[in-house]
């Protein structure tokens, strides 16, 4: 069936949009074989991400069965997951010079 | 299965068949410009580089040269010096002359200005072009093709549908003996574990690593994120959040061939198959690294639409956005956009790839080389302009 949204990996905990998507939408979200059914929390425009599971401050945000990041706030389920609650881990210049 | 190119007097085999006019210095740059535009059959690159810049980019800069006019699309050259640059000009056309193929300079110095080494230059190129019209297209095998692996204005869609069927695409070439290398080391950052475990052996994997180390300590030693740089603002928009996950949807177009060497910038392979080459992941220089790394042809990925080509390696663009497709068909060659509904398969969209390699090696124009979007090039460089 066509699906609003994919997960790549099963361990993912963050789907892409294949459409942009309105809040309050109940998404359907292609997890290989299996389909979920999500209620979006707010817009989600086309080719960004949102929460699958509710995922926790600190934790590893994970795409293609991969850390591309770490959640700088609680990110509920259906929610839009980018820049404003996701950091990269990775050429944080502004970490290791003593930034901030 | 093959294509049909120009195979020249060193062995390799051309897709193209144009006379480079390569400017030397960032001075020469507007006389090598006006030469090209009043003779067909030339393709002209020109760069910022060749003077007040330190040793290790001087070298570079000869080299890149050298590899840009031993590249085998390029019939003949023409070099066009200004005369008091830091580029070892003689140097460099002896190197693309050793491979057989006539190079000719013009040093606007010696000639008396602009006018009359354009007027020099427009005279040698006519005699080149024409003794180049004489070469004629022959069959090769999959085993001649050197492919460039290149993203860019990359979105989400890159990494789920364009660069996954391009991976597929560059295993077809090297199942066939053919090259493919991948460059844009940047956009190696956190998913440089995966690519070491591609390597052929261990030795190969801490050099992905080491390369990898290296190019995130330099972007690191500014002092800042490198977000907003890597990923682009237009990434970021596209809604790739990090570094990370733009790096796993951009290792994909490399696909699952074993990486079997590791090299510095535009330096020409010594063996077949997948290798790896320093670069960073912005067009002008890559594009430009990988011409001079000797591709004869060049998949380039897009997500939201890069528009430029390379002046004489054809850039076949590839997107899995249908808004793009349908929004920029001036610069986009093929659409692998089923894939993102399901309606296309990897597989099937890597064949389409394959095929249209395949076709452009054979003569097929891009849509890069139609429009000529091709003039901003540079060379990439690791110290500052002093």
């Amino acid at each position: 069936m066509k699906t609003d949204a994919i997960v790549i990996k099963e361990v993912d905990n963050v789907a892409t949009a294949l459409r942009d998507i309105q809040p309050g939408e109940e998404a359907t979200v292609g997890m290989g074989e299996t389909v979920k059914r999500v209620r979006i929390q707010g817009a989600i425009p086309y080719g960004h991400k949102f929460a699958v599971y509710d995922i926790v401050r600190g934790e590893d945000v994970l795409k293609y069965g991969e850390v591309i990041g770490r959640a700088t706030e609680n990110i509920p389920i259906g929610t839009h997951a980018h820049i404003q609650n996701i950091e990269s881990l990775r050429g944080r210049g502004d970490l290791t010079s003593g930034g901030h | 299965m093959g294509f049909k190119g120009y195979r020249r007097p060193d062995g390799r085999v051309g897709t193209r068949n144009d006379v480079g006019i390569l400017s030397t210095v960032v001075c020469a740059n507007e006389v090598a410009d006006a030469i090209s535009s009043q003779v067909r059959g030339t393709a002209c690159f020109m760069h910022q580089q060749g003077c007040c810049q330190t040793p290790v980019d001087i070298r570079r800069v000869n080299d890149t040269l050298s590899g840009l006019g031993r590249n085998p699309n390029l019939a003949a050259v023409l070099l066009v010096s200004l005369g008091c640059e830091s580029t070892a000009v003689e140097e460099v056309a002896r190197c693309i002359g050793d491979t057989g193929k006539r190079v000719e300079t013009v040093v606007i110095q010696e000639t008396g200005g602009a006018a009359r080494s354009i007027a020099e230059g427009v005279l040698a190129v006519q005699g080149m072009v024409q003794e180049a019209s004489r070469w004629e297209r022959v069959s090769c095998g999959i085993d001649e093709l050197v492919l460039g692996l290149k993203c860019g204005s990359s979105d989400t869609t890159s990494g789920l549908a364009p660069n996954p069927a391009l991976g597929i695409a560059s295993d077809r070439v090297v199942e066939g003996g053919g090259t493919s290398i991948l460059g844009e080391v940047t956009e190696f950052i956190g998913a440089e574990h995966l690519l070491a475990r591609h390597a052929e052996n261990p030795k190969i994997g801490q050099q992905i690593l080491d390369l990898v180390k290296r190019m995130e300590e330099r972007a690191k030693s500014v002092g800042a994120d490198i977000r907003g740089g890597q990923p682009t603002g237009g990434n970021i928009k596209g809604g790739l959040t990090t570094i990370e996950e733009k790096s796993l949807g951009a290792i994909a177009k490399a696909g699952t061939a074993p990486v079997r060497a590791v090299y510095e910038y535009g330096v020409a392979p010594s063996v077949k198959g997948l290798v790896v080459m320093d670069s960073p992941g912005r067009e002008p220089e890559i594009l430009t690294g990988l011409a001079a790394a000797g591709c004869n042809v060049i998949a380039f990925t897009t997500g939201r639409g890069a528009p430029q080509g390379f002046p004489f390696v054809p850039v076949v663009k590839i997107t899995g956005n249908r808004r793009t497709w349908e929004k920029l068909r001036d610069h986009m060659d093929l659409d692998v956009s089923a894939v993102m509904g399901g309606a296309e398969t990897l597989p099937e969209a890597g064949h389409r790839i394959f095929q249209e390699i395949l076709e452009v090696a054979s003569g097929k124009l891009t849509k890069a080389e139609i429009s000529g979007y091709t003039k901003a090039m540079d060379i990439y460089m690791v110290g500052p302009v002093i």
